[in-house]
């Protein structure tokens, strides 16, 4: 008779605590996630040691000199000239590489400046040439 | 009157507590996402002021990911190695064997002067990292 009345009671588990234990859990992993903000410039570079030969054709030259100036295929241009210019030049020969190069003291900014402007003219194909 | 009244009181019992059963499994469910997501940020390399862009990517995931650091004074820094130029293309392989569909991300300040730069890219062509992203601050 004892033992019955043992059975009847143990017969539940209770699950209300389950409930507070997992929200306990959940704010801990919410509190530590952190979502990746990052956001970039993206490009892929060439293996170290390939040289492939582009006829001069389709190659667009940026220099990038000390203080910042630009100069493509051998004229001056300011950001917004430098946009338009590649515009132009990808709408005439869509295979168009453009090879970036920096001067060893010019400031990292200039270099993601002429980066982004390339891009936003559509281009894709962007090449880093060492500095001298 | 007497018998709608029963019916009533009838329906109250009967809707009276709220089920509390699938509430564990949702918030199991929960916790199963955020610690699937979850990464521990080990290193935090240094602040560095990056350059404003307009034209740049979201990146996705995180366990893909090398960062380095580079601040104006030439102090490098590969995710949680501090580290001189000659040696990130090493760091870098290491890693790169580890996990081959590592994306590099270079987070400069924007008064790094170019030649840093140029070492670094120069360094991940020699360790066959290929996959640069240039990170920047979004420009309104």
């Amino acid at each position: 008779m004892i033992h019955k009345r043992r059975t009847l009671l143990s017969a539940s588990i209770p699950t209300s605590s389950m409930a507070d234990i997992a929200f306990l859990l959940i704010i801990f992993f919410l509190v530590t996630t952190t979502f990746s903000m990052d956001k970039g410039l993206g490009l892929t570079l060439p293996p170290s040691g390939t040289k492939t030969t582009v006829p001069s054709v389709n190659i667009a030259r940026v220099w990038i000199d000390t203080t910042g100036k630009i100069t493509l295929d051998d004229r001056e241009a300011t950001l917004d000239e430098l946009g338009s210019r590649i515009k132009t030049l990808t709408g005439k020969n869509p295979n168009i590489i453009v090879s970036i190069k920096t001067a060893s003291d010019a400031r990292y900014q200039s270099f993601v400046d002429v980066i982004d402007e390339i891009k936003k003219a559509g281009n894709d194909k962007i090449s880093i040439a060492e500095p001298d | 009157m007497a018998h709608i009244q029963s019916r009533f009181s009838r329906r109250n019992r009967i809707s009276e507590g709220i089920s509390t059963g699938p509430l564990a499994d949702i918030s199991f469910l929960l916790i199963i996402f955020f610690m699937v997501t979850t990464v521990f940020v080990v290193y935090r390399g240094f602040p560095v002021d990056l350059p404003p862009a307009q034209k740049i990517d979201a990146l996705l995931g995180k366990r893909n990911f090398v960062n380095i650091w580079i601040d104006p004074q030439g102090r490098i820094m590969v995710d949680e190695f501090d580290t001189q130029l000659p040696q990130v293309g090493n760091i870098v392989k290491t890693k790169l064997t580890m996990n081959p569909r590592i994306v590099v991300l270079v987070k400069s300040d924007r008064n790094t002067p170019y030649r840093l730069i140029s070492g670094v890219i120069e360094e991940l062509k020699k360790a066959d990292a290929l996959r640069v992203s240039f990170i920047a601050r979004e420009e309104k």
